[in-house]
């Protein structure tokens, strides 16, 4: 795998920014052995400040337009693997968007390796406050409205409700949101949704390329032969370049 | 869940990070911003308060004791979510375009999103930990009957179907529970009292409130 050059901080490791794994450890749908369902009674939103802090940080980036979110769920997928499974859900975050400001020069690695030096050198001291009422409207409007990724296209559908549908068995490196359980797989379209913009383009910046969205629904057995529980559906949402008739 | 106790616990408690140094990397990193002028401290107090008191599941459970005491808005939020939630004031992100599934006795809709952590935040809030952690993403899509009635305790009857959906595109989905007998009395208010974010993720039903059944 390829690392950068510079970890910033000890325990942040990730590959080099551009096309990670092909087939990531992200892709858990299937996976077995991974224990029991952990609930927390009362789980709090967030469990310290440094995951508030981590939270906001990211929607007032990603908000601003410093990456986008597909870009931002492939930089966690090429977390190392190791670190995926063992860390923290908002140190996933910060990873990804650290990862992201670095990658599209934002900030720099050396940067963030000097002030996380300073701050260990003097704990105490609190992070300089700045208000901006602007920024700070303008991001609860987003979080309130939401930015949806739905974008025309000139290209009708390509299947209907009802078409019996195959998968593709591809393994395209980079980004991408056909998960492994179900490729090389046959169902059936159950519904036809609006299109959206692609993410597996989409998040290494080479254009938005809006396809249909398709709910794909499969037997388990389709997908898990004889061991599949009985009376079982999997709906799984698909852009139209993932699929072929079947 | 003997059968799952050779497998260590992939997540709590087996962090190899200390909390402190996430916490000096995340306090660096926002000082790095806040002095670029890149973010405002402002800013980030404000989203975080909005998501830990505003935006919650209880604008769910609103949503779903409103379509339990009226047909027509049921019908609305089965068939148009965005404009039902609108109805009440409720949208936003991660909930651009939100599809609402119905349980019925014969039919359980369960949620999950196993490539990352996809949530409908609108009316559900931002997810717990164990939505968003590799156990539930790993095995809801495989072996979803054996995973309610282990990690949940929700035992679903034979005859009963169970759908599945993995969040893997824009659709934000979530469930609209069965509304547990012995309710027929009560206020919108007091039902929304009964709505958990378990129900309406589908790994738990709406139990009927103490006292009545």
């Amino acid at each position: 795998m390829r690392r950068r050059a510079a970890e910033p901080e000890p325990g942040c490791r990730w590959a080099a920014e551009g096309v990670g794994p092909v087939d990531g450890v992200h892709d858990l749908g299937g996976v077995q052995g991974l224990g029991a369902v952990e609930r927390e009674e009362n789980e709090p939103v967030f469990h310290s400040d440094w995951e508030r802090r981590v939270f906001g940080m990211m929607l007032a980036t990603l908000g601003q337009g410093s990456y986008n979110l597909d870009e931002f769920r492939h930089a966690i997928e090429r977390m190392n693997p190791v670190d995926y499974l063992s860390s923290r859900y908002y140190e996933h975050w910060l990873h990804s968007m650290q990862a992201n400001l670095i990658a599209h020069g934002v900030i720099s690695a050396e940067e963030v390796a000097e002030k996380a030096a300073q701050v260990r050198r003097d704990p105490g001291a609190a992070v300089p406050t700045r208000a901006d009422p602007e920024l700070a409207s303008t991001l609860l409007g987003l979080a309130r409205q939401g930015a949806s990724t739905a974008m025309e296209t000139d290209a009708s559908p390509r299947f209907a409700a009802g078409d019996k549908v195959r998968t593709r068995n591809i393994h395209p490196p980079g980004h991408t949101r056909l998960p492994r359980y179900v490729r090389g797989r046959a169902g059936v379209v159950d519904h036809v949704y609006p299109s959206f913009v692609f993410p597996d383009t989409n998040a290494h910046r080479r254009g938005e390329h809006p396809q249909h969205v398709y709910s794909v629904r499969f037997p388990a057995s389709e997908l898990w032969g004889e061991d599949a529980e009985p009376g079982e559906e999997i709906y799984v949402d698909l852009w139209e370049s993932y699929l072929e008739p079947a | 869940m003997s059968s799952q106790a050779e497998s260590p616990p992939p997540v709590a408690g087996t962090f190899p990070q200390p909390e402190e140094d996430i916490a000096v990397r995340a306090k660096a990193l926002e000082a790095l911003l806040v002095e670029k002028g890149l973010v405002s401290t402002d800013a980030i107090d404000q989203l975080v308060s909005a998501y830990e008191n505003d935006i919650g599941p209880m604008l769910g459970a609103k949503v779903v004791a409103r379509a339990w005491a009226d047909p027509a808005f049921k019908e609305l939020l089965l068939t148009d979510s965005n404009a039902a939630c609108r109805q009440l004031g409720i949208g936003g992100m991660q909930g651009e375009h939100m599809r609402v599934l119905e349980n019925t006795p014969q039919v359980h809709h369960v949620v999950v999103c196993t490539l990352c952590s996809c949530y409908p935040w609108p009316v559900l809030g931002l997810p717990p930990n164990w939505y968003k952690y590799p156990a539930y993403r790993s095995k809801m899509t495989r072996e979803p009957r054996r995973a309610l009635r282990e990690d949940f305790g929700l035992e679903l009857d034979d005859s009963v179907e169970v759908k599945v959906w993995d969040s893997s595109a824009e659709i934000r989905y979530w469930v609209l529970p069965q509304r547990p007998a012995g309710t027929e009395g009560m206020s919108e208010q007091e039902l929304a009292g009964l709505v958990t974010r378990e129900a309406m993720i589908g790994v738990a039903e709406v139990e009927a409130p103490s006292g009545r059944s």
